[in-house]
């Protein structure tokens, strides 16, 4: 879902920018009052974790390749306005040194994967997880969050392809930029989501919160209730 | 560094090295690129036309490895599974720098 230049108008990636910005400008805030030294590391590891994974495409044979983010399990391990930095600096790279996902597009790509989705996946994680310190329900919500998040952020850029061709149109009435309507565009981007790409998502999520919780309980910020060192 | 760490470090390196089955997984298989991220000749061939305003700036920004490939288009198979492995390594560098200058930045004043 890395929207590429072209496919977004400026009345589109313009706003969104905006929205980026003013996330990235919390997210400064928080982190300064809340980082600690013993993070850090964590931090550049869950960028590389992020960046790797993307690369891991998957297939529908005959049809288009997707890939999970990691921004679901990077905001339930170290929170989300962690993850907002992580996944962002990553999105920034891929569309600068690698021409994956627009210039122009970079505002709106943050906002998908490095804003809604670490907000929606630590959501979910606490609703589903409740009070409960249950390995099976912790590891149900980790796998719900991981996989809504991915699907909600598809949605996201569906809906930003989607609502190009009603918001600009050239002078013959074609679509200036996506040409796609809104009632091709979410069912496909949300479906594929669904399954497969949404399911490696989760699982995922859920194998990478097993595992920190079996080796490193102290650190993962979404089952701890503590509010030190965050 | 922790030994935790460092264990973590050597599972994105192995990570790393097993990114090519991320090219060549969906060779297999005949799926191509993601929806709505079709280069312009694909869109036009997919459409009859080319929008007027994705034109114009689809190409207006030269990566230096696009698609994670410094080989360009034409690449044996062998090549692209090297950059693949190139790109990954460079840009895990590259992120993991960054946000540890930043985080380190960040939480020089916290405890």
């Amino acid at each position: 879902m890395h929207i590429p230049d072209g496919y977004l108008g400026p009345q589109t990636y313009i706003p969104l920018y905006g929205v980026s910005l003013g996330f990235w400008a919390i997210a400064e805030k928080k982190l300064k009052k809340q980082l600690s030294l013993k993070h850090v590391p964590y931090l550049a590891m869950a960028a590389a974790f992020s960046f790797l994974l993307q690369m891991f495409n998957i297939p529908i044979p005959g049809g288009t390749t997707g890939h999970a983010v990691g921004a679901g399990i990077i905001a339930i391990l170290l929170g989300p306005w962690t993850a907002v930095l992580a996944v962002s600096v990553v999105l920034i790279i891929q569309a600068l040194l690698f021409g994956d996902g627009g210039i122009t597009a970079i505002g709106a790509n943050c906002f998908n994967m490095a804003v809604v989705m670490p907000f929606v996946s630590y959501w979910i994680f606490k609703l589903v997880k409740g009070k409960s310190v249950s390995g099976v329900r912790l590891a149900v919500a980790a796998f719900l969050a991981g996989y809504l998040s991915l699907v909600v952020a598809a949605l996201f850029a569906a809906v930003e392809f989607g609502i190009q061709p009603l918001i600009a149109t050239g002078a013959n009435g074609m679509p200036l930029y996506a040409p796609y309507p809104l009632s091709v565009a979410v069912p496909a981007m949300v479906l594929e989501h669904l399954f497969p790409f949404g399911i490696v998502e989760g699982l995922a999520t859920m194998v990478l919160l097993k595992y920190f919780l079996k080796h490193e309980p102290d650190l993962v910020y979404a089952v701890s209730d503590l509010p030190k060192n965050r | 560094m922790t030994r935790f760490q460092k264990k973590l470090w050597i599972g994105l390196l192995v990570m790393a090295l097993l990114t090519p089955l991320g090219i060549l997984i969906p060779e297999k298989f005949r799926a191509e690129g993601a929806w709505g991220e079709w280069r312009i000749d694909k869109l036009g061939r997919l459409l009859g036309y080319v929008p007027e305003g994705l034109k114009k700036f689809a190409d207006f920004w030269k990566a230096p490895i696009p698609g994670y490939n410094f080989n360009g288009e034409g690449a044996s198979t062998t090549l692209q599974v090297i950059s693949y492995i190139a790109s990954g390594l460079l840009g895990v560098g590259v992120c993991a720098f960054i946000v540890f200058i930043i985080s380190r930045f960040m939480a020089k004043h916290g405890k």
